[in-house]
């Protein structure tokens, strides 16, 4: 038990730091503190700029790492797939192991009204009679594949909702998995192969591009971050509105919640349907930059990396699921060598996590004070 | 939809689905023991089993197992393949119980920490199976560990055939091979062994005891924690079991082989009623059969979708499976 003595040591002096940090900050003025958010979006916007000091922390400071601003993309396009997921477990309390099939219709969304190549676009130029060169823009694919995601969010929710929490994670695995199937057998989604040509901002990948051009990723990098940043805005206002503590409510115990009137599967439903919205926006946005995609992007294995950075990083705080999917995403990329490791130390990981410290990394406190309660709980019966 | 594939062929086809469903039968009884002690859902129990497959790979490599060697040997085989791999299987349940689940357990954690908890245990035991024990071990020590001197790990690696494949009867509307013959009889009889052990045994009532009431099992002596052990290592031994089954059968294994069964053999716990020992014997035969029949009406790739399916649709119109859950109260 010695180790196990020595990191539950480190963690306390963690905590004591991170109290006198908390308690620092509380004392600041307000404008002080605007200052500081500013300034950190500001690091944030600046990271992938060569003149940004620090160049240690780059993936391409050697020969053959992969491109800087590429990696701190896909960090943000996971923060938001962490921060979706984030409502449906963190916030409304319910295990989704399937959220790479909301993930998956995002991106076929795109990939199938967007792009030249897809069977959808090819019927509908035929049926229409709309010339060869007609397809969805690509800010129309945007609404279009959030009211799929959300659509399905619903469908699969409307049913399985009402059943117990670990039946629920068995259930949006299997809808994880047949989303996958489906795309890898269907004629539709081009089976196998996959889709090309995906639509960016500008259309296609191509010469012609003015901004989103082939070579530098940084603009796809400043667009999906200030997605991000708008969309922190607006769940953290969702958090604390009335639906925000009917989630609470209905997490902490669903048959007080529904004594005081609260009508827990409607605001199950709700939090399913706008997690799914936010995973389908984060697969709209990797598809786009990947210009290509094909069922194996979306594996289940993905889906429980998802769920890692969300439970890693402190379930419930959004800070914490945003730190989490960063590190899943940098730390397998700056350590290029140990990539392989990856699965097996996100196991590891979980684990250790799990026993050591279930509230994760950055913990809410309100979920933090949930555990304490059924600690304490679990004392009193053991005497 | 191609029904005239279906019913031209239904014995047949039957008969390939309970062979199919035997082998899930024999997972499912490892989560059906857990959940109904602890209510609590052994997601790891998919990579009990895979361990117990690569148990019985490097048994049978070891002794050189070929199946010329005449029906004593073979049943030698099976016996000694029997032994190792639920006494690996059996020692994983084990250690991760005493590992991942116990620490836990003396928390209280709500249901969804010991869930991801048993993620996180079974993404280590694939890998290690995967990449540690193939790659990442001679990275370390070359020349030290060679796989079973075949290639294992990520790529799917056959194991030495003990049974030849031939059909054994022939009754005109279906033929049975010796396989699917031993299969299904070796899982029966497996079932039917563990549901005498629970039973009509003292340590069974034990099971029994703390299944329906943990305190008061507490009050009349039973020791709560050996009797997890007990079941931990019992719902291993079957997955052992299966696992040998498995590799007559197939005569393969990867490293996440125990992934699709392992959700498949769940929904088949689910089907059945989970908690239920005979329930999870219907549930296995039965989707196995609905697999098979799915298969056939549609396409074999999307078999998955089927067993997905009947789940969903088992859970929204009965939760309980079919024939009820609880290991404590049933007689049955």
């Amino acid at each position: 038990m010695t180790v196990t003595d020595k990191l539950e040591e480190a963690d306390q002096k963690r905590l004591k730091i991170r109290k006198k940090v908390v308690d620092r900050w509380r004392a600041l003025k307000p404008w002080q503190r605007w200052l500081f958010v500013a300034a950190g979006v500001f690091v944030l916007y600046a990271l992938p700029d060569n003149r940004f000091p620090a160049s240690f922390i780059r993936t391409d400071f050697s020969e053959g790492g992969a491109s800087w601003s590429g990696v701190l993309f896909l960090c943000a396009v996971y923060a938001l797939v962490a921060i979706g997921l984030n409502v449906v477990i963190g916030l409304a309390g319910l295990l989704d192991l399937g959220y790479v099939g909301f993930f998956a219709i995002g991106a076929y969304s795109v990939a199938l009204f967007g792009s030249l190549d897809s069977p959808v676009v090819k019927a509908l130029q035929a049926k229409f009679n709309l010339g060869s060169e007609w397809a969805v823009a690509w800010a129309i694919c945007i609404p279009i594949a959030i009211a799929f995601t959300m659509l399905s969010g619903v469908l699969l929710g409307w049913p399985t909702l009402r059943l117990r929490g670990d039946y629920l994670a068995i259930v949006t695995m299997g809808f994880g998995e047949i989303i996958r199937i489906i795309a890898r057998n269907s004629d539709f989604t081009n089976a196998t192969l996959g889709i090309n040509n995906i639509p960016g901002p500008e259309g296609p990948a191509s010469m012609d591009n003015v901004i989103f051009r082939v070579i530098d990723p940084t603009p796809w990098y400043w667009m999906a971050l200030t997605v991000v940043l708008l969309l922190v805005v607006a769940v953290r206002r969702l958090e604390h509105s009335r639906v925000g503590r009917a989630w609470a409510a209905v997490r902490e115990d669903e048959d007080a919640a529904a004594i005081m009137g609260v009508h827990g599967f409607r605001f199950k439903l709700w939090a399913f349907a706008i997690g799914a919205a936010l995973g389908g926006m984060s697969g709209v946005l990797f598809a786009s930059r990947q210009g290509y995609i094909d069922p194996s992007n979306f594996s289940l294995v993905l889906s429980i990396t998802f769920v890692a950075m969300v439970v890693i990083g402190g379930s419930g705080n959004m800070m914490g699921v945003a730190l989490g999917a960063v590190l899943l995403t940098y730390l397998p990329e700056r350590f290029r060598d140990f990539i392989d490791w990856r699965p097996f130390m996100v196991g590891v990981a979980l684990v250790v996590v799990m026993v050591l410290k279930p509230t994760g990394l950055i913990p809410s406190r309100r979920r933090a004070r949930e555990l304490r309660d059924r600690a304490e709980e679990a004392e009193a019966v053991n005497v | 939809m191609n029904f005239d594939a279906l019913f031209s062929q239904l014995g047949q086809h039957t008969i390939d689905g309970l062979s199919k469903g035997a082998i899930y039968a024999l997972v499912a009884l490892g989560y059906t023991l857990v959940y109904g002690v602890l209510r609590l859902i052994n997601f790891a129990h998919s990579e009990v089993f895979m361990v117990g497959t690569f148990a019985v790979l490097g048994a049978w490599t070891v002794m050189g197992a070929n199946a010329e060697d005449g029906l004593g040997m073979v049943l030698v085989y099976v016996a000694v393949a029997l032994v190792v791999a639920a006494l690996a299987s059996g020692g994983v349940a084990l250690a991760v119980e005493r590992i991942a689940y116990r620490p836990l357990r003396k928390k209280n954690a709500p249901s969804l920490v010991f869930l991801i908890t048993a993620i996180g245990v079974s993404t280590v035991l694939m890998e290690t199976f995967g990449y540690v024990l193939d790659r990442g071990f001679s990275a370390f020590a070359p020349g030290t560990w060679n796989g079973f001197g075949r290639p294992f790990g990520r790529v799917i690696a056959g194991m030495p055939t003990v049974v030849q494949n031939k059909t054994v009867l022939d009754l005109g509307i279906f033929t049975i091979s010796n396989r699917q013959l031993i299969v299904i009889l070796g899982a029966v009889a497996m079932m039917l062994a563990l549901d005498l052990f629970i039973n009509r045994t003292r340590l069974g009532r034990g099971v029994r005891a703390v299944a329906q009431d943990p305190d008061t099992a507490a009050l009349m002596g039973v020791n709560k924690d050996r009797v997890i052990m007990l079941i931990f290592v019992l719902g291993g031994a079957m997955a052992g079991g299966a696992a040998v089954l498995y590799g007559l059968k197939l005569g393969n294994t990867v490293f996440d082989v125990g992934f699709l069964i392992g959700i498949k053999a769940f929904t088949a716990a689910v089907l059945g009623g989970i908690g239920n020992l005979r329930g999870a014997l219907l549930g296995g035969l039965l989707l196995g059969v609905i697999e098979v029949y799915g298969a056939t009406l549609t396409k074999s790739s999307w078999e998955d979708v089927w067993a997905f399916g009947v789940l969903v649709i088992v859970l929204m119109f009965r939760p309980t499976g079919l024939l009820g859950e609880s290991l404590g109260r049933a007689r049955a």
